[in-house]
């Protein structure tokens, strides 16, 4: 304890530059000193104090006061009374202290974890995650392994957000999938240290930034090979191709050259033996296409409008029933009066349509930012 | 003594060939046009199979050497289609001598390496992943500077029609972003339209009577997903 304090080396810069850390942010001191940041790790790190000590270099025993003013937040019995407070808390500190001197490794591996729980909050507030941007943009994260990703940067996450379940894991923004980092020195890297809300939020924090490189077409490549008939798909330059109707800027709340850009066709790699697709309905055959795949049209993934698209298609049938029913049932009512009014809540219908914005459209929710 | 080829193959790096038997290699059938492919085709022949005795300086020896790396590897794409080879494959296959799926859904599932073309010096090796049925790279920089076509681009499927059995149950299980316990809606439309078209799948595998290849669990999850839809709304964020 008392060395690591004597070097010039604070205790984070020191565990972020221990090999294997690389991926760790240094949290600020401010941040770890406003106790507000560190609501209710207190339950679940042993030896929070001393631990909390370790991290911010404080001396355990030259600033006793000082301790007990941390606590203060901490416990609303302190805040009550400063005076009065009962004998026994002071005892069970100097217990803890004792427990301290004997065994510094544990307080090393509570402190560890202190700062891990501390670190998956300070990445996701707004210096945690410019520092995440600086370390993303350093490629400190890696690339993305699969092929068809073209070497897209990626971050680290965890898939759960409690400690001790999970190792990190690297998401990639191009296939929206997580993958084990190459290195065996991450895999006692806890992912609960990262969180499940900061892979995501990144890139809701960032959504100018451009989620696939540049695709340096490998298609040329595979063109030049003439046995590879995906050619006949991907040679073929996208205006050529039929027609698709005119894209949104903006789906979901994300830029669709941002949505997966590393999926869809010509990303989708295709089983092959000598040169011709294996297929599908072979015991072997492709299965998992759907995992990686996107629809060209992007339209097709604006959920509320495909909707109300389909209300509308609905309601058109049920408009041509009503008609027949008009026709069928002539003496009844008159055939016309029968399709007017089929047509006038046809009309009721295209008018909420078009006209009023769907309370289900998220679409232009993220221009704001 | 060890012989060319066991020295080439124990080498680092060329963890990912196997052995070519010698009756394979000095059947001139098995080496049918590659004499225009390779330079000092028939040194670099004499070197794979152990009758070199050329006394030539270092430049040319190096030179030669290449020659038959580049042979071996071209050899070695027709090796792994034929029985033999493809057992010996097989073997490193089990024992994930080629790595495993670094994607986490995959549970460490045994790579295969492959091509993306079967012409020299067009692409690097990449890994199949038989679960995901995607490709990856390698992770040492020392695999990633072998030529795919020394594998070939239907090694892989081959293996899989000969030893269906090798073939690994296929998972819906998947990663799904979520912030602060919350799918976000992009991903999370997008991901249902891969539902969609995955279910679409399983109906046309279904109407032609094909096994889908799914796992088991994975039917039960369906049923645990559509209670998760309606519960949706009840769900409550995790504590951070």
């Amino acid at each position: 304890m008392s060395s690591s304090s004597q070097v010039a080396e604070s205790w984070i810069s020191s565990f972020c530059s221990l090999l294997g850390h690389e991926y760790f942010a240094e949290v600020s001191e401010d941040f770890i000193e406003d106790d507000f940041n560190l609501t209710g790790l207190q339950s679940q790190v042993p030896m929070y104090k001393e631990a909390l000590e370790m991290i911010l270099d404080v001396e355990p025993d030259d600033d006793e006061d000082e301790e007990d003013e941390e606590d203060e937040d901490e416990d609303e019995e302190d805040m009550l009374g400063e005076g009065d407070r009962p004998t026994g808390y002071r005892r069970a500190g100097d217990r803890r202290h004792m427990r301290m001197a004997s065994d510094l490794s544990m307080i090393e591996s509570s402190a560890e974890l202190l700062y891990g729980l501390i670190h998956q909050r300070f990445i996701i507030s707004r210096p945690g995650i410019q520092q995440m941007a600086e370390k993303y943009d350093l490629q400190h994260f890696g690339l993305c392994p699969r092929v068809n990703c073209n070497g897209v940067k990626v971050l680290p996450v965890g898939c759960s957000d409690t400690p001790g379940q999970e190792t990190v894991k690297l998401f990639c923004p191009s296939c929206l999938d997580v993958y084990t980092p190459p290195n065996s020195r991450f895999q006692s890297v806890d992912g609960a240290f990262f969180g499940t809300t900061f892979g995501c939020l990144f890139f809701m924090t960032f959504p100018e930034l451009d989620v696939g490189t540049m695709r340096v077409q490998t298609d040329d490549r595979m063109a030049s090979d003439t046995n590879s008939a995906s050619t006949i798909i991907n040679g073929i330059p996208a205006t050529s191709r039929i027609p698709l109707p005119p894209q949104p800027s903006i789906i979901n709340g994300v830029a669709p050259h941002n949505l997966a850009p590393g999926l869809g066709t010509g990303n989708i790699h295709e089983p092959r033996i000598y040169g011709f697709r294996v297929s599908e309905r072979a015991r072997s055959g492709p299965r998992m296409k759907w995992l990686r795949s996107r629809p060209d049209d992007i339209n097709e993934l604006d959920e509320a409008k495909r909707f109300w698209e389909d209300q509308e298609e609905v309601l058109e049938d049920e408009g041509t029933e009503m008609e027949e029913e008009a026709m069928d049932g002539q003496q009844g009512i008159d055939a016309d009066e029968g399709s007017a009014i089929a047509a006038s809540v046809k009309k009721a219908r295209k008018a909420q349509l078009n006209g009023g914005v769907s309370p289900m459209d998220t679409n232009g929710v993220g221009e704001g930012g | 003594m060890l012989t060319n080829v066991l020295q080439f193959i124990s080498s680092r790096g060329n963890e990912y060939f196997c052995e070519i038997d010698e009756e394979y290699l000095t059947d001139r059938f098995n080496l049918t046009g590659l004499n225009v492919e390779v330079q000092y085709y028939q040194y670099a022949l004499d070197l794979v199979t152990d009758v070199f005795d050329l006394d030539c300086d270092d430049d040319m020896r190096e030179q030669i050497e290449k020659s038959a790396r580049h042979l071996y590897g071209l050899v070695h794409a027709r090796y792994i289609v034929t029985t033999r080879g493809l057992a010996k494959m097989l073997d490193k296959f089990k024992k994930a001598d080629f790595g495993k799926c670094p994607r986490v859904m995959c549970t460490s599932q045994p790579l295969l390496p492959m091509g993306q073309s079967d012409v020299p010096n067009t692409s690097p090796v990449k890994l199949y992943c038989a679960r995901c049925e995607d490709i990856y790279n390698p992770k040492s920089s020392r695999h990633a500077a072998i030529d795919g076509a020394y594998f070939g681009t239907s090694f892989q499927n081959i293996l899989f029609q000969v030893y269906p059995s090798m073939m690994p149950a296929k998972t819906q299980r998947r990663y799904e972003p979520r912030v602060f316990g919350f799918k976000v809606h992009a991903a999370a439309a997008l991901m249902r339209w891969q539902a969609m078209q995955r279910d679409d799948m399983k109906d046309r595998l279904q109407a032609a009577k094909v096994e889908s290849g799914f796992e088991e669990e994975d039917e039960e999850m369906e049923s645990e997903d559509e209670l998760d839809d309606e519960m949706e709304g009840e769900q409550v964020a995790p504590p951070l």
